[in-house]
């Protein structure tokens, strides 16, 4: 038993300095939820990669949408973000009204269209190595086979390299091996509805799948509050309204919305 | 180029004319069997059974005729296109770094020949002058053409020439330098018939009745009495032909603000070679741009083949640049991307570099305590990425003052530099209006929704049903009748709606119920986050 805790804890040494060093807690930022925050230690890394996965295929909009939150919680500077000619011809192009909307400033948007895969790659790969960066939105196409361990490792080395945040968005695709410091599910949630049955702010549900630092299961649900750029606890959907117009059976817990471990979701 | 026709077999070019199948040009092997053009293909069918025929292509004619404009540019920056088969150089100034207006014109013509090209070509003191020499001299010297269709019409009616490389090219002299005005030429211009003033076919028709058939016999009369018979256009077209008025030409392009060019005793035939003759050239005009205190915005390298094609690449930054190596990195990207690669040929004889847009930028100081600039680290990764992808792909959004939706945005290159102006902040407390994404064009869907305007409460998109739960609208938003002619243009009506799973969708009705549209489609605009 002593000698495996023995190997057990040569082997941490080993992988933590295959690792690098552990970021400190200046160099996270906050999601602006304090429950879920605490549970992150603070919040996510800055100048890392973070892999954000779509539940469905309808999600798309909500991913891009979460990324782009996300990204705003990083602060000012540019926002590039890399897209494929599929993806918008798919997804519809970006509208600057509507993430004017979402309280980002389009001004700070550069938007890169790639003609295919490998130009992406490329162009993401150039963009990762600009320190001017505020964050770098990579949306690849569907399966997109070419964002593999080594590309994923190549990103995140140099995004710790220059403090680039790269968000990748990954919608109609099955999470491979990657060496993404973080990896999460996000799908869209119903929203609290105002009066007269309209359209609330937008809310999302994310699920932490993976994380360099041995957290998993965490699950939260998220309403964007645009004025305060800030994650919010999400009102439970439903009210006033039947419960059967909420989610389908067995898509997530109603009552159970915040963070929460869901370990045995995940072990599952 | 290059028709797949053996040279000496006679072949055609026909074109659609007023509902037949008509010769637009013919080679010189059908030439001499008296084909010209304007016969119909079925006559000539019928002479010749096994004529070759191809259809005309004329917009593969003026690509051809830029790309040989290109290549002239060796000669002078002042080319113009004589269309559709004409080019027009204005070689003054230039003519003694090629040892003569001849020698000159021999070089241009053997380039030529070496493609194929059957030349026709004159100088002149006017452009117009020399337009008329080379296409209306009574002997033009024939030669054959290989894979292109040449012709030069017979007989008493205008001559028309077809997908021929006439060339035409013209010295303007100036009375500081230059040889005397040509007698030769003003006596081969007297010679010429009267269709070369390009009138319409009858007033050329009642010219020869009246026994004027030679410019001479014009030109020697009173203009006056010209004008009065015929107007003033032919009195000025006589003029400009004759010498008398010179109109200067418009060349293609515009003088850039710096060039340099270094020519090659042998050719080259290795792109990398030439290229580093560019990185030399480059850090002249470096030299050159800094005592003037200016940065170039675009630059562009031509390679000149010995062949006379000439390939340019271009690139453009955002802000003004003096950095060889950056630049050399842009031209680097540019060559990667080239869909087909950069072919020497039998080697290039000539490069050229030229930046054709310069801005002022201050001389660089190093700061003090050491340290590389970094601040245009940004500006670099754009020009890095719009040289590779294409400027269209690296964009930047800017709001625009409309109420239609697909309107109140434009994006426009980021390397065009940054925002005007700002955009409006969204009203306190509501929920997101407008989507995140927008479909343009807008996709349709089918939609169960209430009779007249109800908000919809079913709709089927890609295949898939969404029951929706939430629904704001309906926002009106008019067509605008005002631009159309015919008043009309649907209104919109714009709702925003969740489904069962929590997306947010915007879908519009098109077409008010009853009044507009008896049974209105519905479109999905867009999606919410």
């Amino acid at each position: 038993m002593n000698e495996s805790r023995n190997t057990l804890a040569a082997l941490r040494s080993r992988i933590g300095a295959i690792e690098g060093p552990k970021p400190s807690p200046a160099e996270r930022f906050a999601l602006g939820l304090p429950s879920l925050d605490a549970q992150l230690g603070g919040g996510l890394p800055r100048g890392r990669l973070h892999e954000l996965f779509a539940a469905g295929a309808g999600d798309r909009a909500a991913l891009a949408g979460a990324g782009l939150m996300l990204a705003m919680r990083l602060g000012e500077g540019p926002l590039l973000w890399l897209r494929q000619d599929s993806a918008v011809r798919a997804g519809g192009r970006l509208y600057g009204p509507g993430l004017a909307d979402l309280g980002f400033d389009p001004a700070r948007l550069i938007e890169v269209v790639a003609p295919d895969e490998a130009g992406l790659l490329r162009a993401a790969g150039d963009a990762v190595r600009c320190a001017q960066v505020a964050a770098v939105l990579i949306e690849p196409w569907k399966a997109a086979r070419g964002f593999d361990l080594t590309v994923s490792r190549r990103l995140s080395v140099a995004a710790e390299k220059s403090g680039v945040t790269v968000l990748l968005l990954r919608a109609e695709a099955e999470p491979g091996p990657s060496a993404a410091y973080s990896r999460w599910q996000v799908r869209s949630l119903a929203s609290a509805a105002f009066e007269a049955g309209a359209p609330g702010h937008p809310a999302v549900e994310i699920i932490l799948l993976r994380h360099r630092g041995g957290l998993a299961g965490l699950r939260a649900c998220l309403e964007w509050n645009r004025e305060e750029h800030v994650f919010r606890e999400a009102a439970l959907s439903g009210t006033g309204f039947p419960l059967s117009a909420g989610r389908p059976a067995g898509a997530g817990d109603q009552d159970g919305c915040g963070p929460e471990q869901l370990g045995e979701r995940l072990s599952a | 180029m290059g028709s797949g026709f053996p040279p000496e077999a006679p072949f055609v070019l026909v074109e659609k004319l007023k509902g037949a199948m008509r010769l637009a040009a013919v080679s010189r092997a059908a030439l001499e069997l008296g084909f010209g053009p304007g016969l119909s293909l079925a006559d000539a069918r019928a002479r010749l059974p096994d004529l070759g025929v191809a259809d005309l292509d004329r917009r593969a004619d003026t690509a051809w005729l830029e790309r040989i404009a290109d290549g002239c540019d060796r000669y002078t920056p002042m080319v113009a296109l004589d269309p559709p088969d004409g080019l027009i150089l204005d070689i003054s100034g230039c003519v003694h770094l090629f040892g003569g207006e001849a020698a000159l014109r021999g070089d241009l013509v053997a380039r030529l020949e070496r493609l194929g090209m059957t030349v026709l070509s004159a100088i002149a003191d006017t452009p117009d002058a020399a337009h008329a020499l080379a296409r209306y001299s009574p002997n033009p010297p024939y030669r054959a053409a290989m894979g292109r269709g040449t012709v030069e019409g017979g007989g008493g009616v205008s001559p028309t020439m077809a997908n021929a490389g006439g060339e035409v090219a013209k010295p303007i002299h100036h009375a500081a330098h230059g040889p005397p005005p040509h007698a030769l030429h003003r006596e081969d211009l007297s010679r010429l018939p009267v269709e070369a003033l390009e009138l319409d076919p009858e007033e050329a028709v009642a010219l020869r009745r009246a026994g004027l058939r030679r410019l001479g016999d014009l030109s020697s009369r009173p203009s006056q009495i010209l004008a009065a018979r015929f107007g003033d256009v032919a009195s000025e077209r006589l003029a400009r032909v004759a010498g008398g008025c010179d109109i200067r030409i418009t060349p293609r392009r515009a003088e850039p603000a710096l060039r340099l060019e270094r020519r090659f005793a042998e050719p080259i035939g290795r792109t990398e070679a030439a290229f580093a003759a560019i990185a030399e050239l480059l850090g002249e005009a470096v030299r050159r741009m800094e005592e003037a205190h200016h940065g170039g915005r675009r630059f562009e390298a031509q390679l000149f083949r010995t062949d006379g094609l000439v390939r340019s690449l271009r690139v453009e930054t955002g802000l003004p640049v003096r950095d060889v190596a950056l630049v050399m990195r842009l031209f680097d990207e540019r060559l990667d991307t080239l869909a087909d690669p950069v072919d020497p040929g039998f080697g290039f004889d000539l490069v050229r570099l030229s930046v054709p847009r310069c801005e002022p930028l201050a001389p660089l100081q190093l700061p003090l305590e050491g340290g590389a600039l970094a601040e245009d680290e940004l500006a670099q990764l754009l020009d890095r990425l719009s040289t590779r992808l294409g400027r269209n792909r690296v964009r930047r959004l800017g709001p625009r003052d409309s109420h239609i939706p697909e309107q109140a945005v434009f994006a426009f290159p980021a390397i065009e530099g940054g925002p005007a102006e700002d955009w409006p902040a969204p009203e306190p407390g509501e929920p997101p209006l407008r989507p995140t994404h927008l479909f343009d064009p807008p996709q349709p869907i089918e939609v169960v929704a209430g009779v007249p305007d109800g908000p919809p409460q079913r709709f089927r998109w890609r295949q898939q049903l969404h029951e929706v739960t939430l629904a704001e609208g309906p926002e009106r938003i008019g067509s605008l009748w005002w631009r159309r002619a015919d008043n009309g243009g649907l209104a919109r009506d714009y709702y925003r709606v969740e489904d069962r799973l929590g997306r947010r969708f915007w879908l519009f009705r098109h077409g008010l119920y009853g009044r507009e549209a008896v049974n209105p489609a519905w479109y999905i605009h867009g999606l919410f986050a």
